[in-house]
């Protein structure tokens, strides 16, 4: 590893806004095709809902983003009383993973966007 | 040092300062979320010089144009008027200048505006009543330089506004009509892009006037309109858009019944359907889709699902 990419946020290893833009539009195709997870996002806006989903990335990516704790539990909390549990965290967090792999992210920085992803899941399920 | 206009109040930015924070800074809420400018809560739209282009970074290259921005991330280079979307209720005059029956219930509305007025074909106008009841219409035409709104109004047994229209609205009335709003239209820039409308029911009024404007405009992608109807009085333009098929080569048209076809020449079944079984792969693509809500919504989907891109997808849902 070089001096420059062992000081890079990861945020900035990642490629920084682009890279989410990339992500966004495979990482939401890839959910809304999983059958697993799909129901969740009947009748909801597309816009919007990717709009979120670029907001959960450029989290989940280490960048900029000001949502707290209580915004995912609020936000989520419908999908609580429809089911949302661990199985389905852990199915969001794969397709997460594998947008990354598709998009030619090494393995180490997979595994730190998804520890990030990680620190979500009690607020996401309201527990 | 730039002057930000909003609400009828004057505000000066500080040094480098965005406007979401000038406005909060002088106690003005305005609704925002991430200020990264991601999540487009704070959306807004400049009346008067355009934003900088780094304020436009992720919204669609329609609202780009109308000079939408996020207010989270503009740092402003020039004074600027800005509102809310959508926040423009300023009422305009215009008369009653055409109506014609195109189908049993689709009649055919003209409206010249007492002032000029701008627009892109394919964006809507809400109708006001003297009364106050309002509608929501998609215009049909493109802008020809005479204030001219076209509109194919559908005639709902029941509907207040459109029986309406239909019985006592006579050439030479007056009506007042809002700033076309919505986002549904053609931009040029890609001409070779491949383009997909479909349209159930009036559905087919923005598109009509969205591929008359990518036609007047040299678009030299191949254009393909599905237009859907339950039976074959609702393909109430098929004389026109044949005669345009014969005028543009790259423009074709197809007629879709979801009823029964009595004089066999149309194809069966739903136009959203139709028309994402004939092109399952839509990388690259702009789509366009109005009509009823639920087709809007269900292809809106499905046209993801098969590779266009969020941002190259329109749509307006109108009940209708």
């Amino acid at each position: 590893m070089t001096e420059s990419t062992a000081n890079a946020t990861l945020f900035e290893q990642l490629g920084g806004e682009a890279a989410v833009n990339a992500a966004v539009d495979i990482f939401y195709r890839k959910v809304l095709a999983d059958y697993r997870i799909n129901r969740f996002f009947d009748g909801v806006d597309m816009d919007t809902q990717a709009a979120k989903q670029k907001a959960f990335l450029t989290m989940a990516f280490g960048g900029p983003a000001n949502y707290s704790g209580k915004d995912m539990r609020d936000g989520h909390a419908k999908f609580v009383k429809m089911g949302l549990d661990n199985s389905h965290f852990d199915a969001v967090v794969e397709n997460l993973a594998a947008t990354l792999t598709e998009l030619g992210v090494s393995q180490e920085l997979i595994g730190q966007v998804a520890a990030i992803a990680e620190t979500t899941r009690t607020d996401v399920l309201g527990k | 040092m730039t002057r930000i206009k909003f609400n009828e109040q004057t505000f000066e930015t500080e040094n480098n300062e965005t406007i979401l924070h000038t406005l909060l800074r002088n106690n003005v809420q305005v609704p925002y979320g991430c200020k990264a400018g991601v999540c487009q809560s704070c959306l807004m739209r400049s009346l008067d010089n355009a934003p900088p282009s780094a304020s436009q970074v992720g919204l669609k290259d329609t609202q780009q144009k109308q000079n939408y921005f996020l207010s989270c991330i503009c740092q402003p280079e020039n004074d600027m008027t800005v509102v809310l979307p959508n926040a423009e209720s300023v009422w305009l005059e215009a008369e009653v200048i055409e109506k014609i029956e195109l189908s049993s219930n689709v009649v055919f509305l003209k409206l010249k505006s007492k002032e000029p007025l701008a627009f892109f074909a394919g964006q809507f106008v809400n109708l006001r009543r003297n009364d106050g009841v309002i509608r929501s219409y998609s215009i049909a035409n493109t802008p020809n330089g005479e204030h001219e709104l076209e509109f194919h109004i559908r005639i709902l047994p029941n509907g207040q506004f459109s029986r309406w229209v239909a019985d006592e609205l006579e050439v030479g009335m007056s009506l007042s009509f809002s700033h076309a709003q919505g986002n549904c239209h053609y931009v040029e820039g890609q001409a070779e892009q491949l383009l997909l409308l479909i349209g159930t029911g009036t559905g087919l009024a923005p598109l009509y006037g969205i591929i008359r404007d990518a036609l007047s405009h040299k678009h030299q992608g191949e254009i393909h309109l599905f237009h859907g109807s339950r039976d074959e009085s609702g393909l109430y333009l098929e004389e026109k858009l044949t005669a345009l098929t014969q005028k543009h080569p790259n423009f074709h048209y197809i007629p879709c019944l979801s009823g029964a076809d009595v004089s066999g020449k149309y194809t069966l079944g739903r136009a959203n359907q139709i028309a994402l079984e004939k092109f399952p792969k839509l990388n690259g693509w702009r789509v366009y889709l109005c009509g009823q809500p639920e087709m809007v919504l269900h292809s809106k989907r499905a046209a993801y699902l098969q590779g266009a891109s969020l941002k190259e997808i329109y749509a307006d849902a109108f009940a209708s």
